[in-house]
């Protein structure tokens, strides 16, 4: 009697703690040294295995985690300039508050505190590095808790290296080496045609070919959308810019002239190479500093129907994928059809941005080769013409939130310039102005004081 | 490229920041790392020009100001514990803060008389105590730039000075400061909240 009733207690019990578990909605804990779902399979399933396997390290060791938080990490309220002071004021004295423009001492507060919200975390300097995931890839260089980590998820790492540097790295240099060398020979063999129909065609498709096998060489997985809206001839397909890949990743599924700095060594070869078998534009570094010059030989280029569409990153600089920052004007007053393209790319498995002020080029295209992959979607936007009522600057700024829109990025109005640059005091000035009027009142009510 | 990342979650002397400032260890650990991607070239301090890099700082009328008050007495580094401290301030006053307090124990830098004797040094630009007529036009004249004339300011600044002061000197002392804003509420006017 003992005996059975000890056996069904105990298939009761296994019974009432699975329905406790269905009840409370909670997972099967992964076990000391286990993994859930038994192997790595897709990557999904170990990348948030990672993570928990960290936290859990850090907890044992009584630490914290540093756990990255995109959307900023304080609390801050959208209200204007205007109304923070007069809740400031309202606040702090008893009298019946006009609107006689005047001043309180109390009004600092409100410069202070925006002041100090803007050193603690600010819009700008998070976009020029690169992103912070929220799970991790097994790339050591993403990895902000990396002493957290089990002998489990370090031989997974470890193995991650081995194939990467190892197995893909070679390949992937072997495929951009042939791509680069059949770049240069393909197009120099063309460029000895005598100039028609053929030359054309076979120039198309050198170019064409070469890309792909770059795009090989990076296993870069790409998904175009929308490509019945593809630039044409005498149009300008603009982009924003988050590493020199983005040249790579939009000729090779169309067929551009594109526009740059003579430089020298190799890319200087490739570019004289290109420029033989169809007319793309170089600028001497001497021209570039001349927007005149360059606004003309745009112009030009944009106004021969046989040529093609140029391709123009109007940012001027890498921004890190999270956000569109201010486009350049210059290519939107020439007056051509602009056709936007939105690039979006997937940091799960690589990222591709290039932090220009720490890593030379030849190291960021080892670290693009050293990645699992790089996962990007691209999206062909319907053309845009400037409006008769608009100038440059809103018609570059319409054009701005029709990408950041489409790639899901924040559309910022701050110039990408001040990754090397400080900021125009014209800013500044607004903030002065409106603040002027709250103590001084417009220029018309002068005479009260 | 492993080891970059191992810095980052352990601060050299957290244990006795977090207890001069009262900043959690999440908290901290964020401004950390704020104060790395600020460190462009990982000196491992800030200088003025780091501070002054940060666009929507360097709109704010009253920027240079903020920055001087990272860099007291010429000093012309910051280190991080030094950077909390400033921040500090501005923590949001917790209930227990004020309610336990052990008397012996200094203040802690987020209360309400700290809140303002931060605010009074934005003013008070030679550091004596008090702010002058001249020192109230200074800041005046920061915060509107050249939108106001001379004499609209100085009648400004005489109003002002003329209301704050009692003892009749002619400039705000720090009491006369703290009196004219009694019934502000400073404790939630001047103080950042910190996303867990």
């Amino acid at each position: 009697m003992g005996r059975e009733g000890s056996r069904q207690s105990g298939v009761d019990k296994g019974r009432a703690r699975a329905r406790l578990y269905a009840r409370l909605g909670r997972r099967r804990r992964p076990r000391a040294g286990g993994i859930v779902r038994g192997g790595i399979g897709r990557f999904g399933a170990s990348r948030p295995w990672a993570t928990l396997r960290m936290e859990r390290g850090a907890k044992e060791k009584n630490h914290q985690l540093y756990k990255p938080y995109t959307n900023g990490i304080i609390a801050k309220d959208p209200t204007s300039l205007e109304e923070e002071i007069k809740e400031i004021r309202r606040s702090g004295s008893s009298k019946a508050l006009d609107n006689t423009p005047e001043f309180e001492l109390s009004d600092i507060f409100y410069f202070c505190r925006k002041g100090m919200e803007t050193i603690m975390d600010d819009e700008v300097t998070k976009r020029f590095s690169a992103e912070e995931l929220e799970s991790w890839n097994l790339l050591s260089r993403t990895n902000y808790n990396f002493q957290y980590i089990s002998l489990r998820l370090t031989v997974l790492w470890g193995l991650g290296v081995l194939i990467r540097y190892c197995f893909l790295l070679p390949l992937r240099i072997a495929l951009a080496f042939t791509g680069i060398s059949l770049l240069v020979v393909g197009t120099t063999v063309v460029g000895y045609l005598p100039n028609g129909r053929f030359k054309e065609f076979l120039s198309k498709h050198v170019h064409l070919m070469c890309y792909r096998i770059c795009v090989r060489a990076l296993t870069a997985i790409i998904t175009y959308h929308d490509r019945e809206n593809r630039p044409r001839n005498g149009g300008i397909c603009v982009a924003n810019h988050t590493s020199p890949i983005d040249v790579i990743i939009l000729a090779s599924d169309g067929y551009y002239a594109m526009v740059g700095q003579v430089h020298g060594g190799l890319m200087g070869v490739i570019q004289r190479a290109m420029v033989k078998a169809c007319p793309h534009v170089w600028f001497e570094r001497s021209e570039v500093k001349d927007r005149h010059l360059v606004a003309k030989r745009l112009t030009e280029h944009v106004q021969d129907k046989s040529k093609l569409p140029i391709l123009i990153f109007p940012e001027g600089t890498c921004i890190n994928n999270t956000s569109v920052m201010m486009f350049k004007k210059g290519s939107f007053e020439i007056g051509a059809t602009v056709y936007p393209v939105a690039i979006k790319y997937d940091p799960q498995f690589g990222d591709a941005f290039w932090n220009s002020s720490k890593y030379g080029m030849v190291t960021y295209l080892l670290r693009m080769m050293t990645s699992w992959a790089i996962v990007c979607s691209v999206w062909y936007l319907p053309p845009m013409t400037r409006e008769t009522d608009e100038d440059a600057v809103q018609f570059a700024n319409r054009v701005k939130s029709a990408i950041a829109r489409q790639g899901g990025l924040v559309d910022l109005l701050w110039d990408g310039g001040l990754k090397r640059e400080k900021v125009k005091d014209t800013f500044k000035e607004e903030q002065q102005k409106l603040y002027s009027k709250m103590i001084v009142g417009n220029h018309e009510d002068r005479s009260r004081s | 490229m492993g080891s970059r990342g191992s810095h980052a979650a352990r601060i050299p002397d957290g244990d006795s920041i977090r207890r001069e400032t009262g900043f959690s260890q999440a908290s901290l650990l964020r401004l950390y790392h704020r104060f790395r991607a600020l460190d462009r070239n990982e000196k491992g301090y800030l200088s003025r020009v780091d501070l002054q890099q940060i666009g929507a700082l360097a709109v704010n009328p009253l920027g240079e100001r903020i920055i001087d008050s990272f860099f007291p007495d010429g000093n012309l580094r910051v280190d991080f514990p030094g950077f909390v401290r400033v921040l500090a301030h501005f923590r949001p006053v917790d209930d227990d803060d004020s309610g336990m307090r052990d008397p012996k124990q200094p203040e802690p830098l987020n209360s309400r008389m700290n809140k303002l004797r931060f605010v009074f040094q934005l003013y008070d630009l030679d550091r004596d105590g008090k702010i002058s007529r001249h020192e109230m036009l200074q800041v005046l004249r920061l915060m509107v730039g050249v939108q106001v004339t001379e004499e609209q300011l100085e009648s400004i600044t005489d109003r002002t000075v003329q209301e704050a002061d009692e003892d009749g000197d002619g400039a705000v002392s720090f009491l006369e400061f703290t009196k004219s804003l009694e019934k502000m509420d400073i404790e939630q006017k001047m103080s950042i909240r910190i996303l867990k």
